[in-house]
């Protein structure tokens, strides 16, 4: 029996190990969660604490005991917040439907739909999705402004409603759908319009809605074309009405408006995400990066 | 009948061609076109000549070198630090059941706010003002160091600041990836190891890791792609006069040279495009050499 | 090595909050596995066999009850200690591994005074890798192999540490029909060779009929009968056992006993001496039947399947449990097969009786008729 004992002895010190990885593992995990959480918690504190107290404040308090509202009305009353909050709803719906409307088209025409040319086209279409950003901008900003476009909706929205990517997504996710279906709805007469409305986009609603909160992240937070195209503050997006009133912000340097500000930016997104959890990261994970 | 077809094919795909020729095909290849045209006039839409003397313009621009050299810092220092902590975090993660869901949520929270925004606070909490030191400083201080100003001090100090916080954004997507490749491993695999007697190391190290490399070097080229791209997170930390706080990027180099105070060179903004375009495509086809080599299967 | 089962329990705590209830998988498992014999755990999927293996590899600890290995206790140890080679359903192959560096790997974790030389562990490799006729695909990666070859780079992994036990999880379920037929002949012919007591778990019976020294029937975690395949299938404990081996599966009947008879629907057809009167259920096999023109039991005709060597007379009865009773009977009696009625005479020890509540068997004394 000695193979046992010695067995013991291998048992409690493998559990002695396994707790410390446990515990190192814990404490790693709790450590990131507060440096991921602690600016959150910093803009909300913040955006409670008067003018006077924060100012007053040389050690900063990690809490507030008189928290008041009033950086939020003087966020909403001295800069048009309001305004930049309309913007960039009205944006991000208008963006999101118009892309909606023209990936799920080509999609469709590509996964079910026969014409010549249509792999080279798509081939095509794939090479695309290397090309970033950065080096079209330039002309775009230049044809948004020979066409006398900016600081309007148009300018704003016009360049971003086609995805490549989105289209591929919506693509491979179509071509799942097997064909009996669409032989047996033109056996049943149905048009391919009328087969994309009643049977494509009803089966692919998972895709279509990934895509969809994918995009109004992306438009939510964009920053740099709106910046290059606007710069009358009465089309500011949120992203440059921040930036805006970081720089311009309340005739002095008001921290707890600005953070208040910061509060009602990031709240809608925040909310839609804490609903949305496993959709947003499945979608994300998917086919999401940053930027 | 057939030609009804064929027309009916395009029509669907008219709006992505119209939309992806006005802006990405025919700016693509404008770029080039504007990156060799000497002396453009913006208002008269004029150029004198053909050549090569906006890059070698921007190539002897000191606010350029200054940007490729930031740029190129940023991308060593926050591509290896965020794929190793996120690997890190997500190893963690897997290996514990309580509080895995909550803290799931929380690390990805990042991944939908505002860049802008939320930089705004990290700009707070590392700015030294006149009022006060911001609590970082505070907790150097209280730990015997001396307070920098993170935003408007040092270089480095500067520098420190836009890592860490390129590393707070761009962590979320890398912690999901790889907890998703993590778990997507067949338990099996460890049943085997463990009947066999590996060690946890010895299992981490020849099947993990071997497991999810080929996401590991997924996210080391999007993360290379991705960090010479910076630019929203350096204005959201240091305004958007970066070339004065010495903290400008390659593409926010772009941005200045066309539009704002120091804007209105389309060319020489098309020729910096260029330039960051071809590193990047570059680095990537190294990456994607090196992965087909490192990679099995 | 001989396998000791004591009173082996597993209880799985509840699956969700909803429906906290405790799982038994396996319930007071008692049996002992003689050295160098190959074992078949049978039983439909959620029976408890693969936990039992997993309970003997170690990868599971048992709620109560003990493990021996021949005269050690191993029912603490973790699975690395107890000397098992254990070979998963769908292999476990290290897809980024080659075959050799496959077989290799458990040697490469031996530490100290067992650590071999790169040279003893490739030749030890390339011993395991002949005894499964595999050595020609050293180089190879997992998926570049078929399901069967897959099969045997898994048991060459298992065996190349000299397990005293090898234990296979659903080591055929993977493998078409054809591959099935000759791995199993494979599974047997290196089991023999090495002598290293095998415990393999199954749910197609003729698989484990066909291969194993011993089977054990198991249903919802509690053995129902354990022994040689032939003793089982001849002599089933009750109704499950019954119905589970066999193919053609066996024909199920609701009868009565009196005076020492079975009823069929009424009709005497077979004297069941020493049995009280009651309700029965009667399994007859399908070879149980004899084509007899002046036989007890009369069925519908419905049809014949010819099959070469033997047919199979698909009857009806009243009384039977399903619309179809099956009887496979030698091809020369098909001449005597037709029209809308078919007559049977019963060999006795063919047709089993079971207690109408328990399922249990009811024994009578067969005497052969002819």
């Amino acid at each position: 029996m000695k193979n046992n004992a010695d067995y013991i002895r291998a048992e409690k010190q493998a559990k002695t190990r396994r707790t410390a990885v446990r515990t190192a593992a814990y404490i790693l995990l709790t450590l990131w969660a507060l440096v991921v959480l602690f600016p959150f918690y910093w803009m909300v504190l913040t955006s409670l604490k008067s003018y006077g107290s924060y100012n007053s404040e040389y050690i900063p308090r990690f809490f507030t005991l008189s928290p008041t509202l009033e950086n939020y009305a003087e966020a909403f009353t001295a800069v048009p917040l309001g305004r930049y909050f309309l913007n960039t709803i009205l944006f991000t719906v208008i963006t999101t439907a118009l892309m909606l409307a023209v990936i799920i088209l080509a999609a469709f025409a590509f996964a079910r739909l026969d014409f010549k040319g249509k792999n080279i086209t798509f081939l095509l279409f794939l090479s695309l999705m290397m090309i970033p950003n950065e080096l079209v901008v330039i002309t775009n900003f230049v044809t948004i402004t020979s066409w006398d476009m900016r600081n309007t909706f148009q300018g704003l929205i016009l360049p971003s409603v086609t995805s490549v990517f989105y289209i591929y997504l919506l693509k491979e996710n179509f071509e799942q759908i097997p064909d009996s279906l669409y032989y047996a709805a033109k056996v049943d007469g149905a048009s391919d319009w009328r087969y994309l409305w009643r049977v494509m986009i009803p089966i692919s609603k998972p895709a279509i809605i990934t895509v969809t909160i994918l995009k109004v992240i992306e438009c939510w937070n964009s920053y740099v074309w709106p910046r290059l195209i606007t710069d009358d503050p009465s089309y500011f997006l949120v992203s440059n009405g921040i930036q805006e009133i970081r720089e311009n912000g309340f005739g002095r340097e008001n921290v707890p408006a600005m953070m208040a500000a910061v509060v009602v930016i990031s709240a809608p997104l925040v909310v839609l995400f804490l609903i949305f959890r496993k959709k947003i990261m499945a979608g994300v994970a998917r086919g999401g990066t940053k930027g | 009948m057939m030609n009804q077809k064929q027309n009916k094919g395009w029509l669907y795909l008219l709006p992505a061609i119209l939309f992806l020729g006005v802006f990405m095909v025919y700016p693509l290849f404008d770029v080039f076109v504007y990156s060799f045209e000497e002396g453009y006039n913006f208002a008269s839409q004029t150029y004198l000549g053909t050549g090569l003397y906006n890059y070698s313009y921007i190539l002897h621009d000191p606010y350029f070198l200054q940007a490729v050299k930031n740029t190129f810092i940023l991308v060593v220092i926050t591509v290896p630090l965020s794929t190793a902590l996120a690997l890190l975090i997500s190893v963690g993660l897997n290996s514990i059941k309580a509080l895995r869901d909550l803290l799931q949520t929380i690390y990805f929270l990042p991944y939908v706010t505002n860049t802008l925004a939320v930089g705004l606070v990290f700009m707070i909490l590392f700015k030294k003002t006149a009022y006060s030191d911001g609590l970082v400083n505070l907790l150097i201080s209280f730990f015997g160091g001396n307070p920098v100003d993170f935003i408007e001090g040092p270089y480095w100090a500067k520098m420190f600041v836009l890592c860490l916080y390129t590393v707070w954004v761009v962590l979320p997507f890398k912690i999901l990836i790889l907890t998703g490749a993590l778990a997507s491993i067949d338990q099996t695999y460890y049943n085997a190891a463990q009947v066999d007697g590996t060690s946890r190391l010895r299992t981490f190290t020849r099947i993990t890791l071997p497991m999810i490399s080929p996401m590991i070097f997924y996210l080391v080229i999007t993360g290379f792609i991705g960090a010479f791209k910076v630019y929203s997170d350096a204005v959201a930390l240091f305004g958007t006069d970066l070339n004065a706080a010495e903290m400008n990027t390659i593409v926010g180099y772009v941005y200045d040279m066309l539009y704002g105070d120091s804007g209105g060179y389309p060319s020489y903004a098309s020729a910096a495009a260029v330039i960051l375009f071809a590193i990047v495509l570059t680095i990537t086809c190294a990456n994607l050499l090196v992965s087909r080599k490192k990679v099995h299967y | 090595m001989e396998v000791i089962l004591q009173h082996l329990t597993k209880k799985f705590p509840g699956r969700s909050r909803k429906n906290p209830e405790e799982v038994t998988a396996v319930n007071d498992f008692s049996f002992t596995i003689p050295d160098g014999s190959l074992l078949g755990l049978l039983g439909p999927s959620g029976c408890g066999k693969s936990t039992t293996l997993h309970l003997i590899s170690g990868l599971l600890a048992p709620t109560s009850g003990k493990i021996f290995f021949g005269g050690d206790d191993v029912t603490g140890l973790p699975p690395e200690n107890r000397g098992i080679g254990l070979v998963f359903q769908n292999y476990a192959l290290y897809p980024h591994l080659s075959v050799k560096q496959n077989i290799m790997f458990p040697l490469e974790n031996l530490k100290g005074k067992d650590k071999l030389s790169r040279q003893a562990m490739l030749d030890k490799a390339l011993e395991a890798a002949r005894l499964v006729q595999i050595d020609s695909l050293m180089e190879r990666r997992p998926g570049e192999l078929s399901g069967g070859q897959q099969q045997r780079v898994a048991i060459a992994r298992a065996l190349v540490k000299r397990p005293r036990v090898l234990l296979l999880d659903e080591p055929l379920s993977n493998l078409d029909a054809r591959l099935r037929l000759q791995t199993r002949e494979e599974i047997r012919r290196i089991q023999q060779e090495t002598g290293i007591t095998t415990i393999f778990v199954t749910h197609d019976q003729e698989e484990a009929m066909s291969i194993s020294d011993l089977i054990v029937v198991m249903k919802d975690g509690v053995v129902q009968q354990a022994g040689k395949p032939q003793a089982v299938y001849d002599d089933p404990a009750n109704l499950f056992t019954a119905k589970f081996l066999g193919s053609p599966q066996i024909n199920v009947f609701d009868g009565e006993v009196r005076d020492g008879r079975l009823l069929l629907g009424g009709d005497a057809v077979l004297d069941v001496p020493g049995v009280s009167h009651r309700s029965v259920y009667a399994g007859i096999r399908p070879e149980g039947f004899i084509p007899d023109p002046e036989g007890p039991l009369a069925c519908g005709l419905r049809g014949v399947e010819v099959m070469g060597r033997d047919i199979s007379v698909l009857a009806s009865h009243s009384a039977a449990a399903a619309p179809t009773v099956r009887a496979i009977i030698g091809a020369k009696h098909m001449a005597g097969i037709q029209g809308t009625y078919v007559r049977f005479a019963l060999q006795p020890r063919k047709v089993f009786l079971f207690d109408r509540d328990t399922g249990e068997r009811v024994p009578f004394q067969a005497e052969a008729v002819e």
